[in-house]
């Protein structure tokens, strides 16, 4: 790791400075693109106290949920816990402060930490316990409430394809939150199937430009599927 | 009779026109999507970032990166096209979606639907049912009439936490095709062989029963 050469070896490197209480972004939908050996190196270092933001928080025993076993997680900012018994019992009886936030306003939440803009106003959650707290505003007729942007200590993120500069492509919908998580951390950790050599992956097709991303490694994958469904061929 | 779930979707599909973009909830939404009529071409939106959301994929096809909003193994049809979740959302909260169909466990004469929470009791979260609610003019929800307890679902006031204020106009239920408007149900359709006095006993909030409520066929 040196200059625009974001490379590095080890686990140990790529989550080098991510200490207790820090905010964690994580991308994935589900088990689906989610930074699988990244999380499995935060169970190794133990740190606690972490504010996790990611659409799910894993399963039981896989993804995120392997951080609820030692409850090194102290607040999830989420949309949706799902079939994860750890997390809706660790929820239900006070153990993790949970965030639920809408999917889309989640999204965008980073989306705008990224981009420098602190809050912005949308409809979704208007009328609802989300909007609890918070400032409404009336554009054209419409009600709307304010939400603000998040940014993390670091964003954790699974590509597809990656060259030294840190130029990612994601493949099918394993990209879902990963482009705008990678914008949103203050160290950007990417690990991809596959380092290719600079050159490789076209301009055009870059869905992550290097500049958002600081460290990139090269990981292998279990990749899960949590609803595999099939038809007849 | 009441409606099965096929039924359901395929009184859904109905409304379905060519050239639509429809996003389809989990649960009998997504069985919509096996009844597009004959001559019709639409779009499926899938929020977690799926525009041309294609058929299960076979054993031989089969991809972990490629899943719809339910976390199931889905195929991108031609013409489809993949993104980030922060655009699947622009599209939805921008209002480019021409149909959403979702369930529920509840909604009210005043168009508020809540489907995300049973407080002490049932945690899933909202997913993206807040901002495809939000974000849509054309939504349908589709839910059974009354619980298995028998209590109407269809209420004057939602009494579990919203999942949107004012922004649901029609429902399908196992029993009836319902529209909302100032401040009351619309009873439209009844499933075939539902008399109106079930449909009136089974609805908590008001209910008009225009002279021309149709029964559905299939």
């Amino acid at each position: 790791m040196a200059g625009l050469d974001k490379r590095v070896a080890t686990y140990e490197e790529a989550l080098a400075g991510l200490t207790d209480n820090m905010t964690v972004l994580a991308g994935g939908f589900g088990l689906c693109g989610i930074p699988e050996n990244l999380i499995a190196h935060i169970k190794r270092l133990g740190v606690k106290g972490l504010t996790v933001v990611s659409n799910n928080c894993g399963v039981d025993g896989f993804g995120l949920g392997i951080l609820l076993e030692d409850r090194q997680i102290r607040k999830m900012i989420a949309s949706y816990v799902g079939e994860n018994k750890l997390f809706e019992e660790q929820l239900l009886n006070g153990e993790l402060e949970v965030e639920l936030t809408p999917q889309g306003t989640l999204a965008e939440k980073m989306r705008a930490g990224g981009a420098g803009i602190p809050a912005f106003y949308t409809a979704t959650g208007y009328g609802t316990p989300v909007a609890e707290g918070k400032e409404t505003r009336q554009f054209n007729g419409r009600n709307v409430i304010l939400e603000e942007a998040i940014t993390g200590d670091f964003a954790i993120i699974k590509g597809w394809k990656a060259d030294h500069f840190g130029n990612v492509v994601y493949r099918h919908t394993a990209q879902n939150f990963n482009p705008v998580a990678a914008t949103a951390g203050k160290i950007t950790v990417v690990e991809v199937e596959e380092i290719v050599e600079p050159g490789v992956l076209l301009p055009t097709e870059i869905h992550t430009p290097g500049i958002y991303v600081d460290r990139v490694i090269l990981g292998t994958f279990e990749k899960r599927i949590e609803q595999r469904t099939v038809r007849k061929a | 009779m009441a409606l099965s779930r096929e039924q359901m979707a395929q009184r859904v599909a109905r409304e379905l026109q060519d050239g639509f973009y429809v996003n389809l909830g989990i649960g009998i939404p997504t069985l919509v999507a096996n009844y597009v009529p004959e001559g019709i071409d639409v779009m499926l939106q899938s929020e977690n970032g799926l525009l041309g959301m294609g058929a299960f994929p076979t054993e031989e096809t089969i991809d972990a990166d490629m899943i719809n909003a339910g976390k199931q193994t889905v195929t991108a049809r031609v013409g489809a096209s993949i993104f980030s979740s922060a655009e699947s959302f622009a599209m939805i909260r921008g209002g480019h979606v021409d149909l959403t169909v979702l369930g529920a466990f509840e909604v009210d004469v005043e168009g508020n639907i809540a489907s995300w929470m049973i407080p002490g009791k049932l945690v899933k979260g909202m997913g993206g049912a807040m901002d495809l609610v939000a974000g849509a003019d054309n939504i349908i929800v589709t839910m059974t009439h009354a619980s298995k307890d028998g209590e109407s679902k269809l209420l004057s006031r939602c009494s579990l936490p919203l999942t949107g204020a004012g922004c649901i106009r029609k429902v399908l239920t196992d029993l009836a095709y319902l529209e909302i408007e100032n401040g009351a149900f619309i009873l439209r359709e009844t499933a075939p062989g539902v008399s109106v006095e079930e449909i009136v006993a089974k609805t908590a909030g008001k209910l008009i029963v225009p002279d021309d409520v149709v029964e559905m066929t299939f």
